[in-house]
């Protein structure tokens, strides 16, 4: 090969490198004139509720959360009972996000009938990106319920107040992967009257875990403590053990649980079942999202 | 031999276009960007009709070799219903493994000498959805406009199991197999 052909294919060549990383420089051109993307994780749970209790997640703005929560009897009341199919309570819900950070719902739940309002605000938000990142998200929860039932007693039907009762929560979540969220939440619960020899105020913690075996599967697990002060016999901790289908606006929970209460105010304190007895609780919640106002941005 | 190579008419060439290349003279390269073009896909289906909206494209397009890439953010697509955003990011695009769509292709035959009218010629490439690469021809029209922008609009139509992107069945009727994929970018030369 003399030196002039030589040269010529090193030309050749070279323009040919040249053209061929022209393409990947066009691009990365373009990557850099991109907005950047704050990368805010769309959602550390399917649905606001674990299973009994509020995860992280708010609705986005406009949209209306039509949820029916639904329980079985006890699964050990026996076959008279048909096993719990018999019996059920419920509640239903109307929620709607206000803006993509805040929530307000109402709720009417046949235990006890229990008319409850709530309020949830999104304060931080998880965020994996170059430019910045956040290790999770935080919401704020409150809410409050009032127990209608009919009583004889003189004390509470003098002066309604006596029924109010008002749960507040911090929630900070994260998701870990594509498959893992957990969430820890503080919770106090304050009952305007309370039980004899018991505080109004009672305090505990919730834990709950999504482990999504699917895009459109997850399998939830949600427990609440009471710290040992507010332990009061003959009521246990909540543990409920359920599975989230996806199917775009709508999702099903279906849902074992020890609390027969649908409310933070009736399965935090007053969850009366036992596991290990038997006394569970079958149901589900279903969640239906309808769209009010369209996307201005479209 | 160096000596050899410096008094040679080669080197000059050489010379001439490696500068051409490297410093690329505004006459020699004309780059035009765009930013901000509208992209929009629409699906047609039984049970309900989705559009979404990016306006977020950006391209480029260097008239000396018909060069042309276009990048668009797969998270700036808004939809009518917010809730269908999360699921299109999470559930069909995936877009936190692939976050971007692009094309990288060229335009056929060079560009036209005279574009104030509208000119149709075709962009043949390589779309990038989804994490797959798949050839695409599309049929663009050209038109600068008295503001100096070159306006590229056009459409095509992308069949989505082409791209791996999965429907379950039980949202069979929601979502059609092929989406038509419009855009309309403006392009101003740079210097």
């Amino acid at each position: 090969m003399n030196s002039f052909t030589f040269l010529a294919s090193l030309l050749f060549l070279s323009i040919a490198h040249f053209q061929l990383q022209a393409q990947d420089d066009l691009l990365s051109d373009l990557r850099s004139d991109q907005n950047v993307d704050p990368g805010y994780v769309p959602s550390i749970f399917k649905s606001t509720r674990i299973l009994n209790s509020h995860s992280v997640e708010t609705l986005h703005k406009g949209n209306l959360d039509f949820r029916i929560s639904h329980r079985f009897g006890k699964l050990n009341s026996g076959a008279y009972n048909f096993f719990g199919l018999d019996e059920a309570t419920i509640r239903l819900g109307l929620e709607y996000g206000l803006t993509d950070r805040i929530t307000v719902g109402i709720g009417r739940s046949s235990y006890q009938k229990t008319f409850d309002g709530y309020f949830k605000t999104k304060l931080l938000r998880q965020r994996n990106s170059k430019e910045g990142a956040f290790p999770f998200s935080l919401t704020w929860f409150s809410n409050m319920a009032i127990n209608t039932l009919r009583t004889d007693d003189a004390l509470l039907n003098a002066n309604k107040s006596y029924e109010y009762r008002y749960a507040h929560q911090l929630i900070i979540a994260r998701r870990f992967s594509r498959f893992f969220s957990f969430q820890v939440a503080p919770i106090l619960i304050h009952t305007n009257l309370a039980e004899t020899n018991q505080s109004n105020d009672a305090f505990a913690i919730g834990g709950g875990s999504g482990f999504n075996v699917s895009k459109r599967i997850s399998f939830n697990i949600d427990y609440v403590y009471r710290l040992p002060d507010n332990q009061y016999k003959p009521y246990t901790n909540s543990l409920s053990l359920g599975v989230d289908i996806e199917t775009g606006g709508h999702v099903f929970q279906l849902i074992v649980t020890n609390s027969q209460g649908i409310i933070e105010q009736v399965f935090v304190p007053k969850t009366e079942g036992l596991w290990s007895n038997g006394d569970l609780f079958y149901g589900f919640n279903i969640s239906r999202q309808f769209n009010l106002k369209k996307n201005k941005k479209m | 031999m160096v000596p050899w190579i410096i008094n040679t008419s080669v080197f000059k060439l050489i010379t001439i276009l490696v500068a051409g290349f490297v410093i690329c003279a505004p006459a020699f390269c004309q780059v035009y960007k765009g930013k901000n073009g509208k992209v929009k896909f629409f699906s047609e289906a039984p049970l309900e009709n989705i559009e979404a909206v990016s306006n977020e494209a950006n391209s480029v397009f260097k008239a000396t070799t018909g060069a042309v890439a276009v990048l668009i953010p797969i998270r700036s697509f808004v939809f009518d219903k917010t809730l269908m955003r999360d699921h299109f990011n999470e559930t069909y695009m995936e877009s936190n493994k692939y976050p971007e769509a692009t094309f990288v292709g060229k335009l056929e035959g060079g560009i036209p000498e005279n574009v104030a009218e509208d000119k149709v010629v075709t962009v043949s490439g390589k779309l990038n959805l989804h994490g797959i690469i798949q050839e695409q021809n599309i049929q663009v029209t050209l038109k600068t406009d008295a503001n100096g922008f070159l306006n590229v609009t056009g459409k095509f139509r992308i069949r989505l199991i082409d791209h791996k992107i999965k429907i379950p069945r039980i949202v069979f009727k929601n979502i059609a197999e092929t989406v038509e994929v419009s855009f309309e970018l403006k392009l101003k030369q740079t210097e």
